[in-house]
C-alpha cells in the first residue's frame, strides 16, 4: 500500500511525535509543529499518538492512493478535496484505490492514514529531521512523483472502515468537535511562562510583550518564528551562556527581534529568555502564517499544567469513546 | 548541598544552574548528576540537556508536578557524589589542518602574530573536555583551548561550512557534523563522522568526554575519511 505525491507543495514532511530522548546530543525534537491536531488526526483514524502522518505548509499538495485507505486531515482553516469533492477536516474519510486528495490550503495540515506512513524508526521515531537530514521520507521534505509506504491499520482503524461501508458512507457522521479542537484565531492571545530577561528589559519593552502585538514574519519555518513590530530594548547587556531550550522559548538576539522556537529549534542556545508558550497554547502559535499576529499573556505554571492535563484528559476520553463507538459497532453487525 | 538554582523554562521544562562552584568544576557536577538523573531512570524525565553551568530537564506534566520533580532535583543533589571525569584517554580526532580543510588557519595565525605551524601545534597539544552539544547533532562545545588561540567569530558567518570542520569560535572548539551555516573560523577537517544516526552510538562525543586532536595528511583524511 502506496501514496504517491502529485504536488509535495511549499514544504511537505513526514512528521510525527518527535524525539525528545536525543536532547543531550544536540538532536532537534522536531515532530508536528501542531501535535494537536497531528494526535487527533491519528485518533481519528485509530492510529496511536506516534504514527507518522504528513504535515503541509499552506497548500497546493495534491496525493493519490494506490489502495484504499481511511484518512483524516486537521489544522487551521484547511481546504482540501476528494477527486474534486470538497472533504470537511476534523473527520474520518474513506478513500478508494486511485483517489486523488488535494489540501488546496491551510497553513499547518496534519494528514493521518490509518496504519501510518511506513518509514523507518531513526532514534526513536520516524518523523523528519531537515537540517540533520535524517528521519522521514529519507531525511528530506517530499518532492512530486515520492511514493510513501503505508503501515497496516489497526484492528480499530479496520473497524471504522467496515462501519463506513455498511454505512454506505465516504465520509463519517462524526468526529473532532469544536471543544476537542484548539481555539485557532488570526490573532491569538497565547500565555507564557515568565523568562529570566523579561525582567531585564526596559519598561516600554516590557510592556509591547504584554500588551502589544506582534506580526509573524515572512522569514519563519519550522525551527522559529521572528516576531516583527517592535524592537526590544534590554536596560543593560545580559551576559548568557549556551543552555538548554525548549518549543516556545522566545529568545531575544541582539537586534531586538525576538524569535519563538518551534519544533525543529536547536537543543541549546545562548540568547536571553524573555519566556516560554505553555504547551496548551502552542498549536495556535504553529497554526498562524507569516503576516498573522499574536499577543502574550503571562501565566502561572499551576495554571498552563491544569490546562496541560485536562487537554490530555480530553484527547484519552476522546480515544475512549472512538473504541467505544466501533465496539457498539461490532455488536450491532452480531 | 552544591549551591544551585532551579527554574522553569516553561511548562515542561525545568533548568538547574550552578553558580561557580569552589573548587568543584560546575562541569562534573553537571556530568555527575546527569549520570545519576540518567541511572534513576525517573518516568516524567524525558529529555536531558547539560549546558555551561546548566542542566536542563524536559519533564512530562501528567507524571509529575513541577514541586515534586524539583524536591527530587534536591534529593538527588544532596547525595551526590561529584566525581571527576573518567581518567580514560580521551577521544583521538584525526585532523588535516589548514589548506582548503581549514581556510581561516592563516588568518587566526595571523590575528594573533604566530604561524600557522604554531597554532596546529598548540592547538593539537591540548586535551580537550566537551562542555556540551548543542546547535547541531553531535557538535561538541570543546573546552581547553590554549588562551593564546581565542579568537572571535567570524564577522560574517559562511553559509555552508562542510561537514568534518573543526573551527575555533571564542574560547571553544567546535566540530560540524554537517554541512551547515557557521561563523566560527576553521582550521581543519576530521575524516571522523561525528554524528550517525543508524550508529549504536549515535554521537561521537558526549557531553563530559575529553578528546585530542592528531594532525594528519590531506592524504590520510581521504583515506581515513567516514561517511558522514
Amino acid at each position: 500500500m502506496t501514496i504517491t505525491v502529485r504536488q509535495a507543495g511549499i514544504q511537505t514532511t513526514v512528521q510525527d511525535l518527535g524525539r525528545p530522548g536525543w536532547q543531550h546530543v544536540g538532536v532537534p525534537v522536531g515532530g508536528a509543529m501542531d501535535l494537536v491536531a497531528h494526535r487527533i488526526a491519528n485518533l481519528l483514524v485509530g492510529n496511536p499518538d506516534d504514527a507518522a502522518g504528513l504535515e503541509c505548509t499552506l497548500g497546493g499538495v495534491a496525493l493519490q492512493f494506490m489502495a484504499p485507505a481511511l484518512v483524516a486531515v486537521a489544522g487551521r482553516h484547511v481546504t482540501a478535496s476528494l477527486d474534486g469533492v470538497a472533504i470537511p477536516a476534523w473527520q474520518p474519510f474513506r478513500v478508494e484505490g486511485g483517489a486523488l486528495l488535494v489540501v488546496h490550503t491551510g497553513c499547518r495540515t496534519c494528514i493521518a492514514i490509518a496504519g501510518g506512513i511506513d518509514v523507518p524508526t531513526v532514534l526513536d521515531a520516524r518523523g523528519t529531521s531537515l537540517r540533520a537530514g535524517f528521519g522521514g521520507f529519507h531525511g528530506r521534505a517530499l518532492r512530486r512523483d515520492d511514493i510513501l509506504p503505508l503501515g497496516a491499520p489497526s484492528s480499530l482503524g479496520k473497524r471504522m472502515v467496515s462501519r463506513l461501508v455498511t454505512q454506505g458512507r465516504m465520509i463519517a457522521d462524526w468526529g473532532a468537535g469544536p471543544g476537542l479542537r484548539p481555539s485557532y484565531a488570526m490573532c491569538p492571545t497565547v500565555r507564557i511562562i515568565e523568562g529570566p530577561a523579561l525582567r531585564g528589559l526596559t519598561d516600554a519593552s516590557r510592556e509591547r510583550v504584554l500588551h502589544g502585538s506582534f506580526r509573524i514574519a515572512p522569514e519563519s519555518d519550522r525551527m522559529g518564528f521572528r516576531l516583527q513590530g517592535h524592537t526590544l530594548e534590554l536596560t543593560a547587556p545580559l551576559e548568557m551562556l549556551s543552555a538548554g531550550v525548549t518549543i516556545g522559548t522566545i529568545q531575544l538576539p541582539p537586534g531586538g527581534t525576538p524569535i519563538v522556537l518551534m519544533a525543529d529549534r536547536q537543543t541549546t542556545g545562548g540568547y536571553p529568555r524573555l519566556g516560554e508558550v505553555i504547551a496548551y497554547d502552542l498549536p495556535l502559535l504553529a497554526q498562524l502564517r507569516p503576516g498573522d499576529e499574536v499577543r502574550f499573556e503571562l501565566v502561572a505554571l499551576d495554571v498552563a499544567h491544569t490546562l496541560y492535563r485536562q487537554r490530555e484528559h480530553d484527547i484519552a476520553r476522546a480515544r475512549h469513546a472512538v473504541q467505544l463507538r466501533c465496539a457498539a459497532t461490532d455488536r450491532d453487525a452480531r | 548541598m552544591l549551591p544551585h538554582t532551579v527554574i522553569p523554562l516553561g511548562d515542561r521544562a525545568l533548568t538547574i544552574d550552578f553558580p561557580e562552584l569552589d573548587g568543584r568544576a560546575p562541569r562534573d557536577v553537571i556530568r555527575s548528576l546527569d549520570a545519576r538523573l540518567l541511572a534513576s531512570a525517573h518516568p516524567a524525565i524525558t529529555g536531558r540537556v547539560p549546558g555551561i553551568g546548566t542542566l536542563t530537564l524536559h519533564y512530562e506534566p501528567l507524571l509529575t508536578s513541577y514541586e515534586a520533580l524539583v524536591r527530587f532535583i534536591h534529593e538527588t543533589l544532596a547525595s551526590l557524589v561529584v566525581t571527576p571525569a573518567a581518567a580514560t584517554d580521551p577521544v583521538r580526532i584525526p585532523v588535516c589542518y589548514g589548506g582548503e580543510c581549514g581556510p581561516d588557519l592563516d588568518e587566526v595565525a595571523a590575528t594573533h602574530r604566530i604561524t600557522a605551524a604554531d597554532v596546529i601545534a598548540m592547538h593539537a597539544a591540548g586535551i580537550y573536555t566537551v562542555a556540551m552539544i548543542g546547535f547541531l547533532p553531535g557538535f561538541p562545545y570543546l573546552e581547553g583551548l590554549d588562551a593564546a588561540l581565542h579568537t572571535p567569530r567570524r564577522a560574517s558567518p559562511r553559509t555552508a561550512v562542510p561537514a568534518g570542520s573543526v573551527g575555533i569560535g571564542g574560547g571553544s572548539t567546535g566540530i560540524y557534523p554537517c554541512t551547515s551555516p557557521g561563523g566560527w573560523h576553521l582550521i581543519g577537517r576530521t575524516p571522523r563522522a561525528l554524528f550517525a544516526p543508524t550508529r549504536q552510538q549515535p554521537a561521537l562525543l558526549q557531553p563530559g568526554d575529553r578528546g585530542q586532536f592528531v594532525p594528519i595528511t590531506p592524504e590520510q583524511l581521504r583515506q581515513q575519511m567516514e561517511p558522514q
